[in-house]
């Protein structure tokens, strides 16, 4: 994986050093906190329910052993001992203090890493594809360019003030795993018939409020353009992004107001001045930074060990973690281990210091030290030895890393909710929890087979809850009432598509019978082998909004009492909540 | 007199900006004698007037557009560009046009709520004078030029990305392979 020069070095350290001095004088009075707010949002802090929350860049979700190790230093130190890995393959820790941070920062710093631009409306971490380099179906390996893009944003003095914040993801397979046309500008890594890398260029795309699938703006930008190009798309952007309605800031908005015929013809004339320009990529910078995407010393193996399907027929949980969270390595002798931090009454993507701790030394042992985090808030390990599988599985299930439901009903994508989120109108992670424990039964989750789905405490769509086959979306917030829309039809990859909902929201204990509901209709209309997402897309909605709201739901007691859930419920508020 | 920080340096400024007050408009305002910094739009309602004088300069609002001044280029001493929030950032590519594309090489100055840590980005965009927001003191403002040593982008300031520039070390133990 990449590993920063001195050039790289020095400017993070400038950064914290910079950082340090915005909160001394934050903590003295000489900043407000309206004048604050921008500069610690720019190094990933918010203030959340219970304190400060840091959002750490995992760029494009690679991340060493050591820097591991540092995650779960961090979680003993500063927080509760946990943290929540994210939907843009990020990591967040939710209970820290202001006066910690710069602290923090510089242990982190000590490993390559920060919190630059995790938020605040600006250019954001660059996401990419789980498997890159590894996957069978790779046209391009994305992380070269993914850094080269990093870098390129990285203090990029013309957009660090934009309308609203900025995502861009780029993938480089045949099937997109990094949801491309859900961001602002999606990248697909690809190559012309004549062979030369480039790029399919998706702009406008998004979630939140307006949900958007991205427009393609050029079919083939090749390699050496792609930063100008991406140049002049924030420059118009910067220039013409409404600022007058947060809601409307986005870029989405700007391109469906204009077209993308026109938003084209503006981003190529701003263009014209660069392309070839000393912006331009140099086949000499990519080859620098692609060595250090090299391959690493694989050996030379057979592709099916005999003694994994031995072990597969001694062992049922075995062979379902086998089938479900390993996934086919272009190394003949190797496999992707996915570790899910899906296990049912756990919180969706959190993670303990003891488990980080634990994966990082399953890195060392099992991955050439190196880990991902994947925009469905899991783990990967992504270049084991086939023969080292049943071990692997063995000490990772010590510490409940291999629940066997990766890509199942119960591999559920969540935003932290209003437990944790003040812009949350309901709770994500109990719901996730309850909906899990309602289908852990394996035979039935495997019977509904390939499935997502996602939750959002609020319209704002962490939980990217528009492109799950089911969303779930927090709406309402009356005295502590938590109210939740269900959508259906949702999709990410290749054939993206928004879901909508089937009709009025349900209360908390309501959703998983909802769920419930859903599929007893799709497994009733499903023909063989067929998905979840094409029966909805076969059959349409009605049979499924039909059978929900045909018969009352069963009320709970705390309900039929009319007992409120109070938020946060559980957790003892530490003093320097800002809220509280 | 103000001071302002130009050319890296705290220095006195005569510059008066010209804003509207009510019932003014960009017809009626009577621009004084002297060193004055008018909004565009009364450069444009009162061209044929001010741009005879010696010394005049010209204010950009962050919605306005610099092209506006193709062909008056010269005629400016100072050109402004006014940033109502610190938080809005078009007065950034407003710069950057000005430079770059519309070859300005006059004065280039940020006005309205410039504050500390936008410093270091605006410099690089093309800004080389601040009128910091009067509350705050100059002599910690000008300590935002200096936030970083090195940068990875172009931008008006530095023409060539850092991996032109330099010589970046690649991964070594990749070099065998």
């Amino acid at each position: 994986m990449y590993r920063y020069d001195e050039y790289d070095q020095q400017i993070v350290d400038e950064r914290v050093r910079q950082y340090r001095d915005q909160v001394r004088r934050r903590l003295s009075g000489e900043l407000t906190e309206q004048e604050f707010l921008p500069l610690r949002l720019q190094n990933g802090l918010y203030m959340q329910i219970h304190g400060y929350m840091l959002r750490i860049a995992v760029p494009y979700g690679l991340i060493s052993a050591q820097q591991m190790r540092m995650f779960a230093h961090i979680a003993r130190k500063y927080d509760r001992g946990y943290g929540h890995f994210t939907t843009r393959q990020n990591i967040q820790f939710n209970w820290l203090k202001l006066q910690d941070t710069p602290d923090i920062l510089a242990d982190l710093a000590s490993v390559q890493m920060h919190g630059i631009q995790t938020s605040g409306n600006c250019v954001r971490n660059i996401t990419s594809d789980e498997f890159a380099g590894v996957a069978q179906d790779e046209v391009v390996d994305p992380r070269p360019y993914a850094e080269i893009l990093r870098q390129w944003s990285t203090f990029h003095p013309e957009f660090a003030y934009l309308p609203r914040k900025f995502k861009i993801a780029i993938s480089g397979g045949k099937e997109d795993r990094a949801a491309i046309y859900a961001h602002d500008i999606g990248l697909a890594a690809i190559k012309n018939a004549q062979g030369e890398v480039g790029f399919r260029v998706v702009v406008g795309g998004g979630l939140g409020r307006t949900p958007i699938i991205g427009s393609e703006i050029c079919e083939f930008v090749p390699w050496q353009h792609i930063l100008t190009y991406v140049e002049s798309i924030l420059r118009i952007y910067n220039q013409y992004g409404r600022r007058d309605n947060k809601y409307k800031a986005r870029i989405k908005i700007l391109v469906k107001a204009l077209g993308i015929d026109e938003f084209k013809r503006q981003v190529e004339a701003d263009w014209a001045d660069l392309k070839d320009g000393p912006g331009t990529l140099t086949g000499e910078e990519v080859d620098r930074v692609a060595s250090f995407f090299t391959d690493p010393v694989y050996e030379t193996l057979p592709d099916h060990d005999s003694k994994l399907n031995e072990f597969k027929a001694d062992s049922r949980s075995f062979s379902n973690w086998l089938s479900r969270n390993v996934k086919p390595h272009r190394v003949p002798g190797y496999a992707i281990v996915v570790l899910s931090l899906k296990k049912p009454g756990n919180a969706p993507g959190d993670a303990t210091a003891e488990q980080m701790d634990f994966v990082a030394d399953l890195a060392d042992r099992y991955s050439f030290s190196e880990l991902r985090i994947t925009h469905k808030q899991n783990l990967v390990l992504a270049d084991v030895r086939q023969k080292d599988l049943i071990s692997l599985w063995q000490e990772a299930s010590a510490q409940e890393l291999t629940t066997p439901n990766i890509g199942m009903l119960t591999d559920i994508i969540s935003c932290p909710g209003a437990e944790f989120c003040t812009l949350a109108n309901a709770r994500s992670i109990p719901l996730a929890k309850l909906i899990a424990e309602r289908f852990e039964n394996l035979d039935y989750l495997y019977d509904i087979g390939e499935i997502t789905l996602n939750i959002s405490g609020c319209v704002n769509a962490c939980g990217q809850h528009h492109i799950g086959n089911i969303g779930i979306t927090g709406v309402e917030k009356k005295d502590h009432d938590e109210w939740y829309q269900v959508s259906i039809g949702g999709a990410e990859g290749n054939d993206s598509s928004i879901s909508k909902i089937i009709g009025p929201s349900f209360t908390f204990h309501q959703v998983p019978e909802v769920i419930e509901r859903l599929i007893h209709v799709y497994l009733r209309e499903r023909f063989e082998d067929e998905s979840f997402i094409s029966t909805v897309r076969r059959i349409g909605h009605a049979p499924f909004k039909e059978h929900v709201y045909a018969t009352d739901f069963v009320a709970q007691e705390d309900e039929a009492a009319g007992k409120h859930v109070v938020l946060p419920a559980q957790y003892e508020v530490p003093y320097y909540s800002p809220r509280f | 007199m103000d001071m302002i920080i130009k050319n890296k340096a705290i220095v006195a400024d005569d510059w008066t900006v010209l804003r509207l007050q009510e019932q003014e408009t960009p017809e009626n305002v009577i621009v004084a004698a002297g060193k004055v910094i008018v909004s565009l739009q009364v450069w444009q309602a009162q061209r044929a007037a001010l741009q005879d004088r010696k010394e005049i300069g010209v204010w950009l609002a962050s919605d306005e557009r610099p092209e506006e001044l193709k062909g008056d280029i010269e005629k400016f001493s100072v050109i402004a560009v006014d940033f109502p929030k610190f938080s809005d950032g078009r007065g950034y590519s407003i710069a950057f046009n000005l430079r770059a594309r519309l070859g300005y090489s006059g004065e280039l100055r940020a006005i309205g709520d410039v504050l500390r840590d936008q410093l270091f980005y605006l410099q690089r965009v093309g800004f080389d004078a601040f009128a910091p927001r009067p509350d705050r003191k100059i002599e910690d403002v000008i300590k935002g030029l200096s936030d970083f040593s090195e940068v990875y982008q172009t931008s008006f300031d530095q023409k060539l990305p850092l991996f032109r520039r330099v010589q970046r070390k690649a991964n070594e133990a990749a070099s065998g392979q």
